[in-house]
């Protein structure tokens, strides 16, 4: 509709704070006003990654047992809303640098943010689904710091009244990391809108703002400082990745930065009711690394203060460097910044009604947990429990060849042996392989039933994966139907022997192990149709028969 | 996220206090507040000591030029601070009282018998419709009458092209000429306040931080003028960001008063006020964080309407004080006001806080010229605010304020007189909130994405650079007044206290507007003042306010419709009556204005310079 001049501004990029040289060079980007109408409908994101917490290092062993830690998580999730938070803006990751940007989300003179009601309702169901109280009358707030990448120079935040308050988060602790179930407390979650990207030039030398990003709805998760060690952490962060896919509010990408966890990081003595200084550590990028750092962070200050330097340990911030593995001071915090919070007066009151809130109750998905229990029911392990249910995707494959009167630990076998095989070889996730639950409940059927053996029923489960098909397909172009016949088997028997009179002779003569030989000679010459049972009573009779 | 343990703390030193006695305008208040200022503290408090050093110089990024006067800073915040702890001290109201009459001569210096003021909109109209006249010869005439005064009223920022107006003028009679309805303000001049975006012409607020800035869109009232066939004429001068009351506070020019070009207009809309007194344009928006549409229009003589909050979008407007900014109009008589609110006033899906309320046909409500004979006011209930016609207040203005009573009683009114105890409350109320939401609006002028910017190595001189030369010092002093009052530690002694005053002042108003079908009050405590009179006393400049804030804080409509005469200047200076009405009832104060202003005798708001110029 209309473009501006957009000023390019250059910031040293290794100085995150207002403390940065600058260097000016103009530069033209475009915008477009766009209408707020499509705000209310959702975007719909492709799953990503699996959770993964196989890469947890065990440096817990290495902490003194007479200290003990204290974590508590900030996260913030962006909202996998059709349209930010304020404004008619669409957001997609990796888009051109602004170019999904309009009056309102640059902050320009006379523009004002209308609320895009699918955060309240993205708000309310994570609220819910965290046993949280909510807020029925609740608001935002302003917060208000100066940094080229908030273009109003205040963030749309809620302070005093969050949407919701005093809830729980319960996980499943992996078996392989000792297991137990754990429940962590959820202090607040509240609505706000995210900030753009500064891009730092190759050479050093400028920043660049990018505001494609700027006005995009987050809901921070504060949680109690319930967490004791790195693998809780990760895990207590992983179960609200999974919570927030089950909810469908956000894709919850870590690597694009949908879901980003600063920790806060402090240890006492125990036995000591007093906190130690905490130290919040930033730049996660995936479960493994929040574990990671947590349990360095551990021993950094258990060293410290077991050295009796506990003075160096200071309230700031630290970067996590994959690189090297540790955390490196990012800033020193001079007391707590000041904000200068108060009620956003562009934006009514968030009154929400009991009917709002049952509405969305009611529409709630089960949830991880909900789901886990009742998988832990049906008998199966808490390794298959925690596979299956862990990932929605595979929840639903599971249930859905349930549907079609598998039996559950027989599913619950197949996918957690031969098709989480295959996808792992072939980096796939179970909704990119060809196999359906259908087929996988018939395959299972026809296995149970006789018609194919265990072993043909792998190689159509191979076949069904790569290239898709029907079970009945396969096994009639394939002629794979079982042998059952004992006349048939016999005849082939007889053949078997008949062409081996050596290894017969050696048999009969006491290498009774020859038996599996015959038995697989029948068996190849059957194409391995032949019932394995009835070829082995067959064959041994044939053997031990002095004719 | 958590302010608990810091709120309080220690100067590094302390210095022996020294006692100030302040005088302050008596009509804030009967008790003659003394407000003993401990000077040097304060400024301990504020500049010297550590934290609130870098709290104000480095999170405001403001630069504390020596032409800011910290002594009005101080003196303001000790006083508001006294103010709001007088609080728990307020009463009930006061049983009303009968206005007693002893005033029967009526202050006009304008004797010249003249017909009452009609509708140029809807008189272009009908020039249209009936092909008695095109658009474009309306245009040609209308901006000659633009041109001849400006020089000396300097009333625009901008003017565009003639050729431009004249060829939107020539499409509205191609569109006449197809037979089309051109619009209901096809034709229409109107002149929009500097702080309302306009697509096609610079957007400043009058402000050096936004020169030369252009917006990519057109504000929701000016799309919805434009929707109807209106002309924008240009951008009016105002204070810069609407801080000010004066016009003085502009970064560009000073306006003159077309009534006295020695005197101000009035502020903040002082360009679109003296746009529509000199006529150089039929109608103007202007916008009202706390009378800055009311008081212009008492200063220039002409109708100026301050709608119901959130009855006008603001989407577009460069926020000052949200809660509190509404776009308002301005008109040369009370029908043409309400026409252009009927054009701009509805919901806007851009602005949250606008109103789904209905919009009715003002018009309509206007009772014939027939019936203005015998008293058409009949049963109305005006209540007369008791405080506001108090000491502090010019006895002219007062006189004027009741011969209007008085002519209410004479067309059917019953006038009482009614005391609203937290009205004095409402300055300092008001000032703490504006100044508090400024500092947080006005954050998005940072040199970064576009305005002015002053080059810098290093980010915070940027920023420092840019906002210290961008902002005039009143807007530097107001920026800095609400960084601390939101500050930690001082939220709670200033805004959260304004917000409780707030509360009162808008119930004590429904309570007023429950016994009173309309409230009447002056606009201004005086006629307009010389240029450069009140320009280095703030304090005397805010104290102006005393009028309208209230009205604002209780987010109700207005109307100032010129009244009457003081003397001053070539043919005395024009007197505005503020009828006040209960929210979204704007069509019963257009309807009583209307009345009011169609059978006012002796009185004719045409300043000289018009009538020199155009023979009027």
């Amino acid at each position: 509709m209309a473009s501006t001049i957009f000023r390019s501004l250059q910031v040293q990029p290794f100085l995150l704070y207002p403390t940065t040289l600058l260097r000016r060079r103009n530069g033209v980007f475009q915008f477009t006003t766009k209408a707020t109408q499509s705000q209310a409908e959702t975007q719909q994101r492709q799953p990503q990654s699996k959770v993964s917490t196989s890469t947890q290092s065990k440096k817990l062993d290495k902490i003194p047992k007479d200290y003990e830690a204290i974590i508590g998580i900030e996260t913030h999730v962006q909202l996998s809303t059709l349209t930010k938070a304020f404004c008619g803006c669409p957001y997609s990751y990796g888009s051109p640098p602004n170019s999904s940007i309009c009056p309102i989300c640059m902050g320009l003179p006379g523009a004002l943010p209308v609320l895009n009601s699918k955060v309240i309702e993205f708000a309310v169901k994570l609220g819910l689904a965290l046993n949280c109280n909510l807020a029925f009358n609740s608001k935002f707030d302003r917060k208000q710091y100066f940094y080229p990448d908030l273009p109003k120079g205040y963030q749309i935040s809620q302070f005093d009244v969050p949407i919701a308050t005093a809830g729980f988060l319960d996980v499943d602790i992996p078996v392989e990391f000792g297991g137990g179930h754990k429940r962590f407390g959820i202090t607040r979650v509240h609505m706000e809108e995210d900030a753009g990207k500064l891009l730092h030039a190759e050479n050093g030398n400028y920043s660049q703002v990018d505001l494609n990003r700027a006005g995009v709805p987050l809901l921070e998760i504060v949680s109690e400082p319930d967490m004791r060690n790195g693998i809780e952490a990760a895990e207590y962060a992983a179960e609200l990745q999974r919570l927030v896919r089950y909810l469908g509010v956000s894709n919850g990408n870590m690597q694009e930065g949908s879901l980003r966890c600063d920790v806060n990081v402090s240890i006492r003595p125990i036995g000591q009711s007093k906190f130690g200084t905490k130290v919040e550590i930033k730049n996660l990028n995936s479960f493994s690394s929040v574990g990671r750092a947590i349990d360095f962070e551990i021993s950094r200050q258990v060293q410290l203060h077991s050295q009796g330097q506990e003075d160096q340990i200071v309230q700031e911030t630290r970067l996590w460097e994959e690189g090297s593995q540790r955390t490196i001071t990012m800033r020193k915090k001079e007391g707590l910044a000041d904000y200068r919070y108060f009620p956003e007066p562009d934006l009514p009151a968030v009154i929400l009604s009991q009917e709002y809130v049952d509405g969305i109750k009611n529409s709630l998905p089960e949830l991880p947990e909900i789901k886990r229990r009742r998988y832990e029911q049906m008998g199966l392990s808490m390794q298959d429990v925690l596979f299956l249910a862990n990932d929605k995707n595979i929840a639903e494959f599971f249930e859905a060849t349930l549907a079609k009167g598998a039996d559950p630990k027989l599913v619950a076998n197949w996918i957690m042996s031969d098709i989480a095989a295959f996808m792992k070889n072939e980096k796939l996730t179970i909704n990119e392989i060809k196999l359906t639950p259908e087929e996988l409940s018939e395959l299972i059927a026809s296995i149970k039933g006789g018609t194919i053996s265990g072993k043909i029923g792998k190689e159509i489960l191979f076949e069904l994966l790569a290239k898709g098909g029907t079970v009945k397909e396969i096994i009639e172009k394939k002629d794979l139907v079982q042998i059952v016949d004992p006349v048939e088997i016999e005849t082939m028997v007889d053949k078997v022997i008949a062409e081996n009179p050596k290894q017969l002779e050696q048999y009969r003569g006491g290498k009774t192990k020859l038996q599996g030989f015959f038995a697989g000679q029948v068996m190849k010459l059957s194409k391995g149709k032949a019932n394995p049972g009835l070829l082995n009573k067959i064959l041994l009779e044939k053997l031990n028969s002095k004719s | 996220m958590n302010q608990g343990d810091h709120y309080h703390h220690t100067p590094r030193r302390s210095i022996r206090p020294r006692e100030v006695k302040v005088d302050l305008p008596h009509f804030f208040g009967k008790d003659d507040v003394e407000v003993y200022l401990n000077w040097e503290m304060k400024v301990e408090q504020l500049f010297a000591c550590h934290r609130v050093k870098r709290r104000v110089r480095s999170i405001s990024k403001e630069k504390i030029s020596e032409n800011i006067s910290l002594t009005s800073f101080l003196f303001l915040f000790k006083f508001i601070h006294s103010k709001l702890k007088m609080l728990s001290t307020l009463q009930t109201p006061r049983s009303l009282t009968r206005l007693s009459h002893s005033f029967t001569s009526r202050a006009s210096l304008a004797d010249q018998a003249a017909a009452p003021p009609h509708s140029e909109i809807l008189s272009i109209r009908h020039a249209l419709l009936s092909r008695r006249a095109s658009a474009a010869d309306l245009a040609r005439a209308h901006l000659a009458r633009l041109r001849r005064p400006e020089p000396r009223l300097r009333s625009f920022l901008h003017l565009p092209d003639d050729d431009a107006l004249l060829a939107h003028a020539r499409r509205l009679d191609a569109l006449i000429a197809a037979g089309h309805d051109p619009g209901p303000l096809a034709g229409v001049l109107v002149a929009v306040k500097d702080n309302i975006c306009t697509a096609d012409m610079p957007s400043t607020a009058g402000s050096r931080i936004l020169e030369g800035y252009r917006p990519p869109f057109d504000a929701t009232a000016v799309k919805r003028v434009r929707e109807l066939g209106a002309i924008v004429v240009g951008k009016t001068n105002m204070d810069e960001f609407g801080m000010g009351s004066s016009t003085e506070a502009s970064a560009f020019q000073v306006t003159a008063n077309p009534w006295d070009v020695s005197r101000v207009p009035g502020g903040s809309s002082g360009g679109s006020a003296a746009a529509v007194s000199a006529r150089q344009c039929v109608v103007s928006l202007g916008s009202d964080t706390g009378g800055s549409v009311r008081q212009p229009a008492s200063f220039c003589g002409v109708v100026g309407l301050k709608p119901t909050y959130g009855r006008v979008s603001r989407f577009g407007l460069m926020a000052y004080a949200s809660s509190l900014d509404a776009i308002g109009c301005f008109g040369s008589s009370v029908a043409d006001t309400g026409i252009l609110l009927h054009a701009v006033a509805g919901h806007d899906r851009f602005d949250a806080t606008s109103s789904k309320q209905d919009v009715p046909n003002f018009l309509s409500h206007f009772v014939s010229a027939s019936s203005l004979e015998s008293k058409p006011l009949k049963g109305l209930r005006v209540g007369l605010i008791r405080e506001t016609i108090d000491d502090g207040v010019e006895a002219g203005v007062i006189s004027a304020i009741r011969a209007a009573a008085l002519h209410f009683e004479e067309l059917g009114c019953t006038v009482n007189e009614v005391s609203l105890p937290s009205f004095s409350l409402g300055l300092p109320a008001y000032y703490v909130l504006a100044v508090s939401e400024a500092s947080s609006n006005l954050s998005r002028y940072d040199g970064i994405r576009y305005g002015n910017q002053v080059y810098a190595d290093e980010l915070d001189s940027l920023y420092g650079g840019s906002r210290a030369n961008g902002f005039g010092s009143e807007v530097k002093m107001r920026i800095l007044m609400g960084t601390y009052a939101l500050s930690a530690g001082y939220y709670d002694a200033y805004y959260k206290r304004a917000q409780q005053v707030r509360t009162i002042i808008r119930n004590s108003f429904k309570e007023a507007l429950n016994q009173n079908d309309i409230l009447i009050c002056p606009a201004a405590p005086s006629a307009a003042y010389k240029i450069g009179e009140k320009k280095n006393d703030p304090l005397a400049m805010y104290a102006g306010d005393i009028m309208t804030v209230n009205v604002n804080l209780a987010g109700l409509p207005a109307l100032v419709l010129p009244c009457g005469f003081v003397e001053g200047g070539p043919s005395g200076l024009p007197v505005g009556l503020q009828m006040i009405g209960a929210a979204f009832n704007e069509g019963e104060l257009l309807r009583v204005g209307h009345i009011f202003e169609q059978t006012l005798q002796n009185c004719r708001f045409v300043p000289p310079i018009v009538a020199e110029d155009i023979g009027y």
